[in-house]
Parts: C-alpha cells; structure tokens; sequence
C-alpha cells in the first residue's frame, strides 16, 4: 500500500510539465520495436537456412523503419527542419545517440530488405548481375542491421528515462527490458503471421522470451511503491492491464498452436497488439505523473528528507 | 562529457568551449520584497516581443498566468496564507519562534516572480538533440529559434517546468536572460523594471554573497524560515543562474523541492539498457539454438 501522500504544491499545478509528444511517440516506441525485433529475427533465420523467415523479417523490419521515420518527423513542431538532428552528435542527448542508431539500421535494414527482390529478376543481363550481386549484400547488410537492434530496441527506454517526467525516471532500472521483451515480442508476432509453421519455430521460441521479459519488466515497472500508481490507474493501467492480457493470449498461441497456421498468426496478432498497448500504457503513465505535483514533491521531500537524517546520524 | 557535468562547474561557459568568457552572470531574486507588480512580466513580454498568452481568470489569487511557459517568461506568483505554518520547533531557535509569532497577524502574502534558473547541469540543453539549445559566453542557457526544430525533448527534461512549446509555432521557447541586452552591456528588462530590486541581476558570485547576508539579516529580525533556493553548486543541477530567497518551502511557490538533472543518472541509464540489449540479443541466440522446428 502506498500511503496517503502529505504534500504542499501552487494550486495543484504540475511542477514538471507534461511532454508535448503527440501520439506519435508511443506509437513509433512500438515501430521501433518491430522493426528491432525482426531484424533480429530475419539474422537468425539468415543464419539457419529458414528463407521464409528471413524474408518476412527483413520485409516487416524495413516496414516498420519506414513508419518510424513517418512517426518522428511527423511529431516534430518543424518537421521541415528534421534533419537539424543531423548537425550535431551529442552523448548527453538520448534522442541524438538514437537518431544516429536509427540512422544506421536504416542504412542496413534497407539493403537487406532490397536484396529479398533478387529471386524476382530476370537471370541474365545488368539485372541478372543484380540477382547475383544482392544476396550477399542483404546477408551483409542484415548483420548490421541485427547488430544495431538491440540498442534500437533499448535506447527509447533512456530517452524516456532521461526526464523529469517522475515515474518514467524512477522506472529506469526496469524500462529497458519491457522494451527489449517488447520489441522481441512483437518482432515474433510478425514473424509468426508471415512465416509457414515448418520455419516458425524460433519466432515461437522469441515470443516466449519476449513476452515473459515484457511481462516481467512491466511487472516491476508498476511495483515500484507511490511512483508506480500511475502506472495502475486510470488509462495508462488500463492500457498496461489490456496489453499483459493480450501478451499472455499470444504467448499461449504461440505455444498451444504451433501445428496450426491460423492459430500462429492469431497469437502473432495478439503480440503485436500487446506490444501497442503496452507501449501506449508506459507513455500515459508518465505523463500522468508529470500532471500531478504529487509525483514530483513527494519523493522528493523523502529524498531530502533521508538525506537529512544521514547528515544527523553521521 | 558527462563527468565533465558531473563535477559542480564552477564556469559554465568556459566549460563549453568559450575561451574568453566574462564572469557568470544570473539573478538574484529576493521574494521578501517583491510587490507583486507584475512590472517584470510586462517589460519581459515588451522587450523580447513574446506572444500574449489570451485572457484567462484563474481563480489563484492574482495569479492570471498561471506559470512560465513559451509566452511568459516571468511569472509571478501570489500565495495567500490565512496564517504562518507552525514554524518547525526543532530547526527553529526559541526567539524565532516567539518573533514569528509576535510579527505574523493572521495573514500573509507571498509573491516571486519565477524564470527560468539557467541551471549549472541544463537538463533542456544536455537532451537538445539538434544543439539549438547552447551556453553562452555569460553562462546562459538560451535556445537558437533558427536551429530548434520542435523535437520537443528539453519540454520534459527540464526539472523546474520551464520551457515550452509554443503553440502555432511548434518551436520551444523561454527566457534568454536577454541575450541581445546582455551583448549591449544591459542589464535584462525584468530587472530594470522592477521596482523594488526583488529581481537583482549581477555577476552571479557577488549575487550570491549578497543574498547570504540578506538571510542573515532577516533570520535575525525574526524571519525564521527565510532561506536561498538554487544558490548551492552542490544541488542535484550544480546550482542555478537565477536563484531565489523564499519564505516558505520551495513547493508553495511551485518549485521542485529537490531538482535533479537527468544527465545525473545518464551513465547508469545506459548501463541498464545495455543490460536488457544483452538480454536481447540472447533471447535471438537462444531462439534459434533451440532446435529445427
Ligand atoms: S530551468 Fe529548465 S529551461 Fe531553464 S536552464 Fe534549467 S533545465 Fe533549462
Ligand atoms: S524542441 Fe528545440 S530546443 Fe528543445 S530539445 Fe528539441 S530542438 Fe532542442
């Protein structure tokens, strides 16, 4: 139980202001995701010899770096001037560090997308050399992109973190692993909508993996005392209480169906949906926290406080 | 980069690459003699031609901005207190007590005008992906209206609630400290307007003395809970370049009790999610060593 928080503020106003994102935001939180997690799905799938996987994972990867792109600069209050992210490389800035990953993914996920056209060319002339020349290419490009996913996936947690936004900075520790299980839960679900049941089995295999990390860091991310309410209550617990519903659905698909096509890319849909919701859950949650002056003057007057007492006891 | 924010500059703008700078600059704003005139907020708006807010009734006092924002970068607050809070009887020396109690009848008024703190540690200009937010040579924080592109990120990483976006306009906007005066060897318009000298601007040292000796002056005529706000380089944003003397705890006037700049917690951050990238990128590994199904 969280006690009934004692605090003084200016008329109840927000201490902090609320992000200004749009839902653009949480929405490319999602995309971004997905597209980290297939290209993580399409590596291994290269990796194994499992060419349907590795095509729809190429194929929704760049899908989803296309609308990520869209969702970026259409948040923007100057979208003409999106390449003025451009200018600058800045290790203090968050949203910096991953507009140079995304930079990056795009120059790899693209190619290794582009290369899955090889089998459509004619086998002779300038294109036939193309038809020759693409395949290794995306296989190149798809390690790239591979390498680069995981800190896709993970950096959007320290931009949300690297706030003032109350309960998004306390959720620090545990924010990365709901994104990391998100984006591997959502990379699967794609996986298993696109993929035939004989190729699936590692994207059933990522599903479990990605669902219980979403499961557990969300978990965690509520659990933590008077900073994880707004994570309970209202539209973001809604939000958060409909997506570990839909995770566990998928998850249990994913299992419980893996003789079935339909029942595959039901629980695939059901990930993929899960992974909005939850991405949805963790945005509102935030910004519910920076509404309410409660979030930021309680903690920390207790943080004073403590510090206070430690200054008397020592 | 980021031990370089992390230990209490003492000069900002040298820090950030100016190799001749002038002293810091800042303000000092002393709440117990501020009128609540709003002679700041008008001469702010006036010089730096900053869009009017419309006509709002807020029902807080004489309040009718309601805080700062991209077009107010002054903003006065007024706290009516129907009697002095019980001053705490452990902090507080017995005579003070008494004084208090001696001087309060049963009502008073508090006014300050607030402004953005042209932090030490800026949580707006660390996150500013595009390097429109920059230090200048006299230790502000300003923003280049050429170069910001509305991201929107230093909205919620500042601690203090101050800038914003401007709407319409889509760009982030707040005080400059009058960059453009300050060039001319100005002092900004909030502090020549103001007529009580409550918003003192100087050389952010000297300003830092004379407010110690302002405390002490009222904590002896019985002023018991008269303290600075932002004036200590220790604090969680290495001290602010426009500091304050309150009457009561900073949360009264809307202020964060114990701010913290994110890039504080930034390398921890990042440990954190290269823990879970790891954890990632295992996952793959493991879903595809499972087997051949
Ligand atoms: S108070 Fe806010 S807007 Fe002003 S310098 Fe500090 S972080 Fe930036
Ligand atoms: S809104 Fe403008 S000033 Fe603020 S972080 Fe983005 S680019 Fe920088």
């Amino acid at each position: 139980m969280v006690p009934a928080a004692d605090f003084r503020s200016y008329y109840g106003r927000p201490v902090v202001k609320p992000p200004v994102w749009k839902r653009d935001i949480p929405a490319y939180l999602f995309t971004g995701g997905l597209a980290a997690g297939s290209a993580l799905l399409a590596a291994g799938a290269q990796f194994t010899g499992r060419p349907a996987l590795r095509r729809t994972g190429r194929v929704s990867a760049l899908g989803a770096l296309a609308a990520s792109t869209y969702f970026l600069i259409n948040d923007l209050g100057r979208p003409e001037r999106f390449h003025h992210m451009l200018r600058v490389a800045k290790p203090t800035s968050p949203m910096s560090t991953g507009t140079w990953i995304l930079a990056g993914f795009g120059a790899t996920a693209g190619p290794a997308a582009l290369a899955e056209v090889a089998p459509l060319l004619p086998e002779r002339g300038p294109l036939g050399l193309l038809r020759r020349a693409l395949p290794p290419l995306g296989a190149t490009a798809g390690i790239g992109a591979a390498a680069l996913a995981p800190a896709l996936a993970t950096y959007t947690a320290v931009l949300l973190s690297d706030t003032a936004t109350p309960s998004w900075r306390a959720a620090y520790p545990h924010l990365p692993v709901v994104f990391a299980g998100s984006a591997l839960a959502s990379g699967a679900g794609a996986g298993l909508i696109g993929t035939p049941v004989a190729q699936a089995g590692p994207a059933r295999r990522m599903a479990v993996c990605g669902a219980a990390l979403e499961l557990y860091g969300a978990h965690q991310v509520e659990s933590q005392g008077l900073l994880g309410e707004p994570y309970r209550q209202g539209r973001a617990g809604r939000l958060l209480r409909a997506g570990r519903a839909l995770t566990a659905a998928g998850l249990a698909g994913a299992v419980l169906g893996r003789h079935s096509r339909v029942a595959s890319a039901l629980s695939g849909a059901s990930l993929l949906a899960a992974s909005v919701l939850t991405r949805f859950g963790i945005f509102e949650g935030g910004v519910a926290s920076a509404k309410d002056p409660k979030y930021t003057v309680v903690p920390q007057r207790e943080r004073l406080a403590r510090r206070q007492a430690a200054a008397d006891g020592s | 980069m980021t031990d370089d924010l992390l230990d209490g500059l003492s000069d900002p703008a040298r820090a950030a690459g100016w190799a001749d700078a002038p002293p810091r600059v800042g303000f000092f704003t002393d709440t117990s003699v501020c009128i609540g005139c709003k002679a700041c907020e008008v001469a702010c708006k006036e010089w730096n031609a900053v869009p009017d807010d419309g006509f709002d009734l807020l029902g807080t006092s004489y309040d009718n901005t309601g805080g700062l924002s991209a077009n107010s970068w002054r903003h006065v607050a007024f706290v009516e207190q129907p009697a002095l809070p019980p001053v705490d009887p452990v902090s507080a020396p017995v005579d003070a007590l008494a004084a208090a109690a001696e001087a309060t009848p049963d009502f008073r008024w508090l006014m300050m005008s607030d402004v953005c703190k042209h932090c030490t540690h800026a949580g707006c200009l660390d996150v500013c992906p595009t390097g429109a937010l920059f230090r200048t040579e006299f230790s502000t924080v300003v923003v280049q209206e050429d170069i910001c592109n509305g991201c929107g990120y230093c909205i919620p990483a500042c601690p203090y609630g101050v800038i914003d976006q401007r709407a319409g306009d889509g760009r982030a906007w707040k005080c400059t400290m009058c960059y453009d005066r300050l060039g001319d060897g100005l002092s900004p318009a909030c502090a020549t307007a103001c007529p009580t000298e409550s918003i003192q601007f100087g050389e952010l040292s000297r300003l830092r003395e004379k407010a110690e000796r302002r405390v002490a002056t009222l904590r002896e005529q019985g002023v018991s809970r008269a303290h600075l706000y932002g004036a200590d380089p220790d604090d969680g944003v290495g001290g602010d370049g426009a500091f304050f003397l309150l009457l009561d705890d900073p949360e009264v006037y809307g202020l964060p009790p114990d701010p913290v700049v994110g890039t504080r917690d930034l390398p921890a951050m990042w440990k954190r999610a290269g823990l879970a990238a790891l954890a990632m990128a295992a996952a793959a590994v493991v879903s595809f060593a499972g087997g051949r199904r």
